[in-house]
């Protein structure tokens, strides 16, 4: 999803100060927020705390073992409150301020410690004109930074001591979470474009060229991916291809648990695990739907489509489970769910219903495959399949967005601001440019996730001694243990 | 004195229970315990990974009769944990040298 990042005054001083020749007075004066924008956007950004605490933690800590259930929790639990203290300070601005020449890549500073920012200062939603209070924006935004990190860490779940973690999550979050949030997300603005756009469009025949350079300044003050015309509607690409290729690269650099492949590694509660899953699925609404940043009929598509790709992919995943193994498990069905969910996100406010279906059953099935068979044969222990869930379903639903948003297919296909209407969908330049920035995703996080790691090994390690491991990580880590009967 | 000692399916516990008690033997030591025999264990599949458990659970009682009951407490035993299906567990009768009631300080048959 493109988002706007700063201020609508400041979108439009650029355009005017740029173009020089510019007078746009009714877009100079500030809009103000819908209070029912305001009360789903403060309603959905407190929906997806919900998918991490208690969702994600439940979901990941019913599939370890007894021993580490604590371990498990508190890495998810300390993951959101770090995360959001970082936000604040620096997060934000580095995700959603202009970056200067680095803008590409990252943003700045200048609303390090949320500089400048006040009830009365907005951030545009997708519609020109219409803003949100910025407050609102950035605890949405902080909610999505903070469920990433702590979705990384399934993978190395059991091995990995939390002194590490420690470490490992500022960086990250810092190094690659932020840059890719600003690469796909950042961009000027509904009200920067059209405004630049009304100028060409309005500018004397001397005042073209100039009026055309304005409009390239304000089309290139994006991330890269949102250069390229990325389509992420809530994260596919930032949130789970970012966080499922660092937990594979994550499985791989820590290591196998002690005991893997020897051992029997159940699940302690797959009770909780559901439980965990069935949150993640109401809080992935205020995900979603609040992606759309308004309460509007986007939202409510956005809304039934993470219904209905969720539904399928939970059912796609139990039937292949059954035609290939002989019984569908709860375990399976609660994994297609959040494959489902995961495959939705980036086209759950461009595809159609029926589209949204599709995705969820072509997720449910290859995320089985890729969690089963394909996983065991590569042999790598990625614990809580991070991987196979998160950066295929992620890379599906990205992929599957470029497809599904055509109208032709029942999608909403891309608005086009300069025109004020829903442009002439490019099918195949979409699904490139989709590829293209999976690409970007998977290089940057991989190898970002590969270094950062290699650093915290250097500095505190990354594992227990092997008799710690095998003791669990609740005491070794915690001093305390989940159940006490 | 015998020892009886006998590994039974759990759900079957009551039933054994109630016919001992019939016969007029009072207290049993029951243990929830693991293992296995002829019956083979079952496949539990999470995700992609597959585990053969072997050992099921099961129940022991451990129950001290007089040497002149054990036969009875064989029989009842036999009668009410048998379903027919393989699973349905062991009787193993070894003799006991001694036993003290500690609240009393009687001794063997009297103690039991």
């Amino acid at each position: 999803m493109i988002f706007i990042s700063f201020g609508r005054i400041g979108a439009v001083m650029l355009a005017a100060v740029l173009a020089g020749v510019l007078a746009t007075p009714a877009l100079a004066q500030a809009a103000v927020p819908n209070k029912g924008d305001t009360a789903w956007m403060l309603t959905a950004s407190a929906l997806v705390l919900l998918m991490t605490v208690p969702g994600l933690a439940l979901f990941y800590g019913g599939l370890v073992r007894t021993k580490n259930m604590l371990s498990m929790l508190m890495q998810v639990f300390f993951t959101v409150c770090a995360v959001s203290i970082i936000w604040v300070i620096y997060g934000y601005s580095l995700a959603f301020s202009e970056g200067g020449s680095l803008n590409a890549f990252v943003g700045g500073f200048s609303k390090a410690f949320l500089a400048g920012i006040t009830p009365e200062t907005t951030s545009e939603t997708f519609t020109e004109g219409v803003v949100i209070p910025e407050y609102v924006y950035i605890c949405f935004q902080m909610t999505f930074a903070a469920i990433t990190p702590a979705l990384v860490v399934g993978s190395m779940a059991e091995r990995m001591k939390f002194s590490a973690i420690v470490l490992f999550i500022p960086l990250w979050v810092t190094f690659v979470y932020f840059p890719i949030a600003h690469m796909v997300w950042y961009w000027a603005g509904p009200g920067a474009t059209v405004a630049a756009a009304k100028a060409v469009a309005a500018a004397a025949a001397e005042g073209k060229a100039a009026a055309r350079a304005a409009q390239e300044v304000v089309a290139a003050n994006a991330g890269l991916a949102s250069q390229w015309g990325a389509l992420d509607f809530a994260g596919g690409t930032v949130v789970h291809v970012n966080s499922g290729i660092a937990g594979l690269m994550g499985a791989l650099l820590v290591g196998k648990r002690v005991g893997f492949g020897r051992e029997a590694m159940p699940p302690h509660s797959l009770t909780m695990t559901l439980i965990g899953a069935a949150l993640l699925w109401v809080g992935w609404f205020g995900f979603n739907a609040g992606s759309a940043l308004e309460a509007s009929g986007t939202a409510a598509l956005a809304m039934l489509n993470t219904f209905v790709a969720t539904a399928a992919a939970a059912l796609a995943w139990m039937l292949a489970e059954k035609m290939t193994k002989g019984k569908p498990s709860l375990l399976g069905g609660a994994s297609g769910a959040v494959a489902g969910l995961v495959a939705v996100t980036p086209a759950s406010g461009f595809a159609g219903p029926m589209g949204a279906i599709v995705l969820g059953l072509l997720a449910g099935v290859v995320c089985m495959f890729m969690c089963s068979a394909i996983k065991n044969a590569l042999g790598y222990d990625d614990a809580l399949d991070v991987f196979g869930v998160h950066c295929v379903g992620g890379i599906i639903g990205a992929i599957g967005t470029g497809l599904l948003a055509a109208p032709m297919l029942g999608g909403t296909g891309v608005f086009d601001y300069a025109a004020g209407k829903v442009g002439e969908y490019d099918m195949l330049g979409q699904v490139l440019t989709q590829a293209k920035t999976v690409l970007l995703t998977l290089l940057w996080s991989g190898v970002g996730t590969a270094i950062l790691l290699t650093v915290v090994k250097v500095l505190v390690g990354l594992r227990p001694g092997t008799d710690q491991e095998r003791e669990g990580l609740d005491l070794v880590d915690h001093g305390e243990r989940a159940y006490n009967y | 004195m015998k020892l009886v000692t006998a590994v039974i399916k759990p759900f079957k516990l009551e039933e054994v229970r109630t016919a001992l008690t019939d016969l007029g033997l009072q207290g049993m030591t029951v243990t929830e315990v693991k293992g296995y025999g002829r019956q083979k264990g079952h496949t539990e599949i999470y995700r992609g990974a597959e585990y053969t458990v072997s050992f099921l659970p099961k129940i022991k009682i451990e129950v001290v009769v007089p040497a002149n009951t054990v036969d009875k407490a064989v029989e009842a035993i036999v009668r009410t944990a048998r379903t027919g299906q393989i699973g349905d567990g062991k009787i193993f009768v070894s003799p006991i040298e001694h036993a003290v009631r500690v609240r009393t300080g009687e001794t063997d048959d009297s103690a039991i």
